[in-house]
């Protein structure tokens, strides 16, 4: 295998050495504690990502190469904007005809040979492929990276029944060999280390621990999973987009490895949310040119596989999942995110994600697209979510579908106000607040008392104890007379 | 035209000084300017918050307060951002205030015009901390993620003083991680995010930052200092306006 | 009641009940046909890809023949460069494994991606072109097209069971964004330009 240091697209990052060479390899930081329905602690997650220098100064230099990247290939598109206009208006058409459409999609596709299911949910879908596997007596899976069967607990429900799945992207082989979650929609190991690999390797797969060279680590994973690939009864694969027209599963990725899951076992299953419905063939022109390019900032994915019916002597099998979606397309005020394409350009450009880690989100979908879908999966346990984030926008420009996910965020928060989930603390400090500013007598007597206190910080805007600004920063002087003050002094 | 001026609380308690500069600076433009003595806030940190219900006696406040006046004029994009784009006040009176609530650049670049500035002269090297809401709500300059034709509203401004140069803070399009409620709810990431926004400014080899937006600059300032980064920090009123070190 | 019309039924109750119309995907041509060439040769080098020139007009599949001839097993559907090994169509995938080379004919090519698209009707069996450890593609330069809504016009859309594009060799970058070639599938991908009458 060669290591390439030629210019590439996707792989143009260069190698990022970590600033200070430190000789005990800095652990890598775990992601957010879960406990049970407890609302997730992003705050706290986050905290420790950001006390691993090396991990944290990596983390965000590689998603901020990938965010130039895409600037650069955006950018040379004069089209671009047109382009996400496009895409968002494609995908608001196929939500607001998404029952005709999934049904012409199932009609075009049984018409090619394709088997279609349907699941209301994870464990539907999950019962739906022990079957076909059982009725094939395979004891063994190999799939290509998907998000849904994040979704859908799939691995571990498997496990329990006794069947072995092998992911076939590298990132998510690491992290299955990790047993962790993906922490990127696109890079699901973004957020490791090359030694942190070589370790989980070693451990798992035997190879040197010592070498951590990505070129040795990526050869040893290959020739793993290889013998996995060819014996495998059954294949999966996520799909990136369903077209209505034709019946066509797409999926796109880097490494050629959706092709291989799919096309070397006898069976191949298909999972697919049914909001990845598109009405045309044609629209696909939109979603190709913009996908890879918003992801990596490279023109298209090395593989873009078009699957309209299995194979001569083999079967393939179209699982439309709902779990949750349906519901998603009655809450009018998210109800766009359903658009999302999972490009990830969301996360890259997002500099909380960059210096939280996505395990700190301990939801099946970090940075700023969790923020705004994880609270529609479980309000309680991700109520603390949407305040991760400091409403920038970035998000929201960068995204090829036009999500407005930054003002879904703030909603999210107007929707845990009214639900109480912030602390009563908070509560009640924002109900303080907003008497005392409706009223300026006592506003202005307030504003003149604190700075007996604490020079005149502005408790009324920080409603947290006054460390919480103080840790990081240092808290502005406070001049001697306020500006209200100066004027009534000067100017009457 | 009757001008009223909108000082965001934390400019009145924190800097008066960019307050004064942005009353100063209208008056030499021939402005009438008036400062209406029972404003207090435009209601952002509760709204930031998602505590919509507890910003209708504030914004109520705010739409008695500037009734009167052709012109709103603020030295702050989130504020202004409130404002126009946030408040859930939306009888006659509330559209009318909000419709004429202008951000201070904008109100100088759109409404005032750049011949009308008066003389100004800086002579040193400034880095421009455009805040996300000037750039991604208020087409201060289009937003860095956009494919769209480059203008920019703060430089046009900042072009017409004497001996100023720009330059550029590598990553100037990141937010700085102030973002309100923010800062405190997620203090750890946001001092950090602080931390690398000053960094690179420090990079530019530029003394002075200079923005549109002074919440930004708190924070900044606030990193700064406790990094042991010797930089300053200069709301844009206060260089248009002739500040002099 | 069955999944599907459950689900159906709370995709009808929940949708928007405003119509929506369809936006109709324009060309957007920007490549005179004169540089479709260029632009592919630089987009397939950008994603890995190499390009190899034909030879001289008398004999302009030498450079072909020398790739194979240095090559150990080598399975070949284009019948004038014959390899080690023929495919015929419903052959197990799983036979390809050992394949050094593979020699396929691209359907066509795009301009803005450098991509080569393969259906199964070149492929034959579709794992040549993941299995094999290098693969050698014959492109005719009048198949390439400009952009990607072109290629999505094609009538290869329509027909058939599988079709892929292909953009230089099997890569990943999921270990500190350090690009590998040959992640999965083949490890080098290579394109000579020559017309569907010479081979």
């Amino acid at each position: 295998m060669k290591r390439i240091d030629i210019d590439h697209a996707e792989g143009r990052s260069r190698r990022i050495d970590t600033p200070g060479h430190h000789p005990e390899r800095e652990a890598q930081p775990r992601g957010a504690i879960r406990r049970g329905k407890r609302p997730i602690d992003h705050a706290e997650a986050a905290e420790r990502f950001l006390a691993a220098p090396d991990h944290l100064a990596f983390h965000d230099q590689r998603l901020w190469d990938l965010r130039q990247k895409r600037d650069r290939e955006a950018f040379a598109i004069p089209e671009w904007e047109e382009l996400r206009d496009l895409a968002s208006s494609i995908k608001d058409y196929a939500l607001a005809n998404l029952d005709t459409l999934l049904e012409e999609f199932e009609r075009n596709a049984q018409a090619n040979g394709i088997t279609v299911h349907w699941a209301r949910d994870g464990a539907e879908h999950n019962r739906i492929v022990v079957e076909i596997m059982r009725r094939h007596d395979a004891p063994l899976l190999v799939k290509s990276k998907s998000m849904l069967t994040e979704e859908c607990g799939f691995r571990d429900h498997m496990q329990e029944q006794g069947l072995a799945v092998i992911e076939t992207d590298l990132g998510e082989r690491i992290q299955q060999l990790d047993n962790e979650d993906p922490s990127h929609v696109v890079v699901p190991a973004v957020h490791k280390l090359r030694a942190d690999v070589a370790a989980v390797f070693a451990k798992t797969l035997g190879t040197d621990p010592d070498n951590h060279d990505p070129a040795y680590l990526a050869e040893q994973q290959r020739e793993s999973n290889r013998p996995l690939i060819l014996g495998a009864g059954v294949g999966m694969t996520g799909a990136n987009f369903l077209v209505a027209e034709t019946g066509t599963v797409v999926v796109c990725t880097n490494e050629g490895n959706a092709d291989l899951s799919a096309n070397v076992p006898p069976v191949h299953i298909v999972s697919a949310g049914i909001e990845k419905i598109i009405p045309r063939a044609g629209d696909l022109g939109v979603f190709i040119r913009l996908l890879s390019r918003s992801a990596l900032g490279s023109p298209i994915t090395q593989y873009t596989s078009h699957f309209r019916g299995p194979r001569l002597g083999a079967e393939m099998h179209v699982i439309l999942v709902d779990n949750g979606r349906s519901a998603r397309l009655g809450m009018q005020q998210f109800r766009s995110a359903l658009k999302c394409i999972r490009c990830g350009a969301c996360m890259n450009t997002c500099p909380v994600y960059r210096r939280s880690g996505g395990l700190s989100y301990g939801a099946t979908y970090a940075g700023p697209i969790g923020l705004i879908i994880d609270p529609t999966i479980d309000q309680r346990k991700y109520s603390a979510l949407p305040y991760a984030s400091t409403l920038n926008g970035s998000c929201t420009a960068v995204c090829p579908v036009k999500i407005d996910i930054h003002q879904q965020i703030h909603a999210w928060r107007g929707i845990m106000a009214e639900q109480k989930e912030p602390s009563r603390t908070k509560r009640t400090a924002m109900k303080a607040a907003a008497l005392l500013l409706a009223h300026p007598s006592a506003y202005r007597v307030a504003v003149r008392t604190v700075g007996t206190v604490l020079p005149h910080m502005p408790r009324f805007a920080v409603y947290n104890p006054l460390n919480a600004w103080g840790r990081g920063r240092e808290v502005p002087n406070a001049p001697r007379r306020t500006f209200h003050d100066w004027y009534k002094a000067n100017r009457t | 035209m009757r001008i009223g001026l909108f000082i965001p609380c934390f400019i009145d308690t924190f800097y008066p000084d960019v307050g004064i500069a942005t009353l100063e600076l209208l008056e030499r433009l021939g402005l009438d300017v008036a400062y209406p003595f029972d404003q207090t806030c435009c209601g952002q940190p509760m709204g930031n918050s998602g505590f919509t219900a507890e910003c209708h006696a504030v914004e109520r406040l705010f739409v008695e307060n500037f009734a009167g006046f052709d012109a709103i004029v603020c030295p702050s994009a989130s504020c202004t951002n409130q404002v126009r784009n946030k408040f859930s006040v939306d009888d006659e009176a509330g559209r009318l205030v909000r419709g004429k609530t202008y951000e201070l650049v904008e109100f100088l670049h759109d409404v005032i015009g750049l011949d009308r500035l008066p003389r100004a002269e800086f002579p040193y090297q400034v880095t421009l901390h455009n805040s996300c809401t000037a750039l991604r709500a208020l087409d201060h300059e289009p937003a860095p993620e956009m494919n769209l034709p480059f203008h920019s509203k703060p430089r046009a401004l900042l072009a017409t003083v004497e001996g100023l140069t720009i330059v550029e803070t590598d990553r100037a399009g990141e937010c700085c991680g102030f973002g309100g409620t923010y800062s405190v709810t997620e203090e750890a990431v946001s001092a950090r995010m602080g931390l690398d926004k000053v960094t690179r400014q420090q990079n530019t080899g530029a003394a002075y930052v200079v923005s549109a937006d002074m919440s930004c600059l708190m924070h900044q300032q606030g990193c700064a200092a406790r990094a042991g980064i010797d930089l300053n920090y200069l709301h844009i009123a206060q260089i248009l306006n002739g500040y002099r070190p | 009641m069955s999944a599907r019309d459950a689900i159906l039924a709370a995709v009808r109750g929940n949708k928007p009940s405003q119509a929506v119309p369809r936006p109709d995907v324009p060309f957007f041509d920007r490549l005179a046909d004169d540089a479709l060439v260029d632009e592919f040769r630089r987009r397939l080098e950008q994603m890995g890809g190499r390009w190899l020139d034909p030879g001289p007009a008398e004999e302009p599949l030498a450079p072909a023949r020398a790739r194979i001839a240095q090559a150990g097993i080598v399975c070949s559907n284009v019948a004038r460069l014959p390899g080690t090994r023929t495919l015929a169509a419903g052959d197990a995938p799983a036979l390809l494994h050992d394949v050094d080379l593979a020699v396929v004919r691209a359907a066509f090519g795009i301009a803005e991606t450098g991509s080569v698209a393969f259906s199964e009707r070149e492929l034959v069996v579709n794992t040549i072109g993941y299995l094999a450890q290098h693969l050698l593609v014959m492109l005719d330069p009048a198949d390439i097209v400009g952009n990607l809504h072109h290629a999505y016009a094609r009538p290869e859309m329509h027909a058939g069971h599988y079709l892929v594009f292909q953009t230089g060799p099997s890569a990943t970058a999921d270990i500190e964004g350090v690009l590998i070639h040959g992640a999965q599938g083949v490890r080098s991908l290579t394109v000579m330009l020559v017309a569907r009458t010479i081979a």
